[in-house]
């Protein structure tokens, strides 16, 4: 992996296509050590990553949302029909 | 109980036909079914369609599913499709794969634009709000097909291998939207929440 360090610069761009991979713990390890070394040496890229992880965490912390009781009891109810009438 | 051995009670529970079977799968999934359908379709209408039609249908082809592994896939590939079929003419941008350049920071300062830290968000409900609210949109921005494999991974939190199960594509193909779709997201979040690193502004 190239060490060469700008955004746009190929040792940026190589890794550039890796972070999401390497946040997931996904990325091969015949290229996870020259990522490592690319990112120690570069802190545009270190910040860029740091971004990434946080909007992977803000997308993660988006708050649960339930299921409006009313629809919850009209599912309920139609199920409900559906058997009765397979029943007979 | 692990989540894999409470679907498979679940499962057992539904092919037996046991009394409150479907209460309980709707207990269990109705909530994230509805929740995904809002994130996917966006309004309320589409989202509680989309988790009536998905519920009845997916309890009923339940029946047949004997790996309780396979569970979470099923089920949304049945959600997928439910959303998909809603999606309305000239309501979605065109469908093309983005090059990776296209999505690269432009220069040493946009690649230092600092997002919120989702472990020290404001107390503040309002602030909060407009945070979550800010990640939604940007989640709306995206096209549908980076969008739900967004939702599925990192809100569903299915792994690369069930994503790929579940919208019938390859784990490379999850892989590469995936990581698109959070770049997309990144770069709406800079623009309306970043700061820079001196703690100077940056949205509008």
């Amino acid at each position: 992996m190239s060490a060469t360090h700008a955004p746009g610069s190929r040792g940026c761009r190589e890794v550039f296509a890796l972070l999401s991979e390497y946040l997931d713990g996904e990325i091969d390890p015949a290229v996870c050590t020259g990522f490592e070394e690319h990112m120690d040496d570069c802190p545009p890229c270190q910040a860029f990553l740091e971004s990434l992880r946080r909007t992977v965490d803000l997308t993660r912390s988006l708050p649960d949302q339930e299921l409006p009781e009313e629809l919850k009891q009209e599912l309920i109810e139609t199920y409900r029909k559906a058997r009765d009438a397979e029943q007979g | 109980m692990s989540h894999v051995e409470a679907d498979r009670e679940l499962l057992d529970s539904i092919r037996r036909d046991d009394p409150g079977a479907f209460e309980e799968f709707v207990r269990r999934y109705g909530g994230r079914i509805y929740a995904f359908g809002m994130r996917v379709c966006g309004e309320r209408e589409d989202a509680k369609d989309v988790a009536q039609d998905t519920l009845m249908k997916a309890f009923r082809g339940l029946k047949k599913l004997n790996e309780p592994r396979a569970l979470r896939s099923w089920i949304y590939r049945v959600v997928a499709n439910a959303c998909l079929m809603r999606r309305r003419k000239g309501k979605y941008e065109p469908r093309r794969e983005l090059a990776l350049e296209e999505l690269m920071p432009q220069g040493v300062e946009d690649a230092e634009i600092q997002i919120p830290d989702a472990a020290a968000l404001p107390d503040d409900e309002v602030a909060r709000g407009e945070i979550h609210e800010a990640v939604h949109a940007g989640i709306r921005e995206l096209s549908p097909d980076y969008r739900l494999v967004l939702l599925l991974r990192d809100i569903e939190q299915l792994s690369t291998r069930e994503v790929a199960v579940a919208l019938e594509i390859t784990e490379g193909t999850v892989k590469m939207r995936l990581h698109r779709a959070r770049l997309m997201l990144r770069n709406v979040l800079a623009e309306r929440l970043g700061q820079a690193p001196g703690g100077r502004g940056n949205g509008s």
